[in-house]
């Protein structure tokens, strides 16, 4: 049995990289809840219009939109025409995130560009260009999802960590500046998640990574997906500027 | 209602001041005590009155309720 987050019934939340992994799972869990889910998509316009019907078979409504999240013209265009047009937007999971694990000795410059536009620009990009409509609109919630990497470090994950603690700098700012407007924002760092994302890490990693995590399994992305609901909805209402891990107690 | 009292009666709602102590030559920083947020908020509230669009570096140099109802004149003509 879910717990219910009744405030969350035609919430209009937005979710980067909702395609897959924790970010798909943060939809299905908003639609469940009734949310209005607006996601955003690169290529596929098939693809897009099947995540819709899947989200909308939970219940709520679902819009995609077509944007690059490191395409700061097209994601402004983009939202400006929701927001005028269907609705403000109250709710932001700044999930979007590509990882590239290698030695910090072969880390190529074009390859720190990609890893920190994605995952750390990209937020700031799209927090921003929402932040006059977070003004206009009621109880906004933003989630940045962030690693339990960007707390601890990890071998090989160089850009990867410095662009998730990068995030938790910029959620506790957003919280300060927005603050008087009722606007909150947090950090979730999830640790190991059944996702694709984890999936290439190889078995003596995974190994390595379920020895060294005191509740000794991996987390489901539902689980992640539950927090991210609770920080989106008025039931945590107090919480802003926060950091949480969910992480089987891996980082404690 | 004339232009100049339209915008001192959203300056005076969204400050909470009486619109008798507002004139032409009251400062948003110096008389009102706006931050710069209150003043995003409040050229918002102008957009949405006026139907017009305010970039936001244009709003540093509208510093009293004077610079706003000039900016809105020379913007309608």
């Amino acid at each position: 049995m879910k717990a219910q987050f009744f405030d969350l019934k035609n919430k209009v939340v937005l979710v980067t990289g909702a395609a897959r992994g924790i970010g798909k799972e943060i939809a299905l869990a908003l639609s469940a809840q009734g949310a209005h889910v607006v996601f955003n998509y690169r290529g596929d316009d098939s693809k897009a219009i099947a995540l819709k019907e899947e989200l909308e078979a939970k219940g709520g409504k679902a819009t995609p939109l077509k944007f690059d999240i490191t395409d700061y013209a097209a994601m402004t265009t983009a939202i400006d025409e929701f927001t005028k047009n269907v609705a403000p937007i109250s709710g932001l999971v700044n999930n979007a995130g590509i990882s590239k694990d290698t030695l910090l000795l072969r880390l190529k410059p074009d390859e720190i560009s990609s890893i920190i536009d994605t995952n750390l620009k990209g937020a700031m990009m799209l927090t921003q260009a929402l932040s006059r409509n977070f003004l206009k609109a009621e109880n906004v919630s933003i989630v940045n999802m962030s690693s339990v990497v960007g707390l601890m470090g990890n071998v090989s994950q160089a850009a990867y960590a410095a662009s998730k603690a990068g995030l938790i700098g910029f959620s506790k700012s957003v919280a300060k500046e927005l603050a008087s407007r009722n606007v909150r924002s947090n950090v979730i760092c999830p640790g190991f998640i059944k996702t694709d994302m984890t999936e290439t890490l190889s078995d003596k990693v995974k190994e390595e990574y379920a020895k060294s995590i005191p509740l000794a399994r991996m987390a489901e992305p539902s689980e992640v997906a539950d927090l991210t609901c609770f920080l989106l909805s008025n039931a945590s209402s107090y919480i802003t500027g926060e950091v949480i891990k969910i992480d089987g107690g891996l980082y404690i | 209602m004339e232009l100049q009292e339209k915008v001192v009666k959203l300056v005076s709602e969204a400050t909470k001041m009486d619109a008798a102590n507002i004139n032409l030559n009251t400062s948003f920083v110096d008389d009102l005590n706006l931050d710069s947020l209150d003043m995003v908020e409040l050229m918002m509230k102008m957009e949405d009155e006026f139907g017009v669009e305010i970039p936001e570096d244009e709003t540093e140099n509208l510093k009293s309720v004077g610079d706003v109802v000039n900016y809105l004149k020379a913007k309608s003509h």
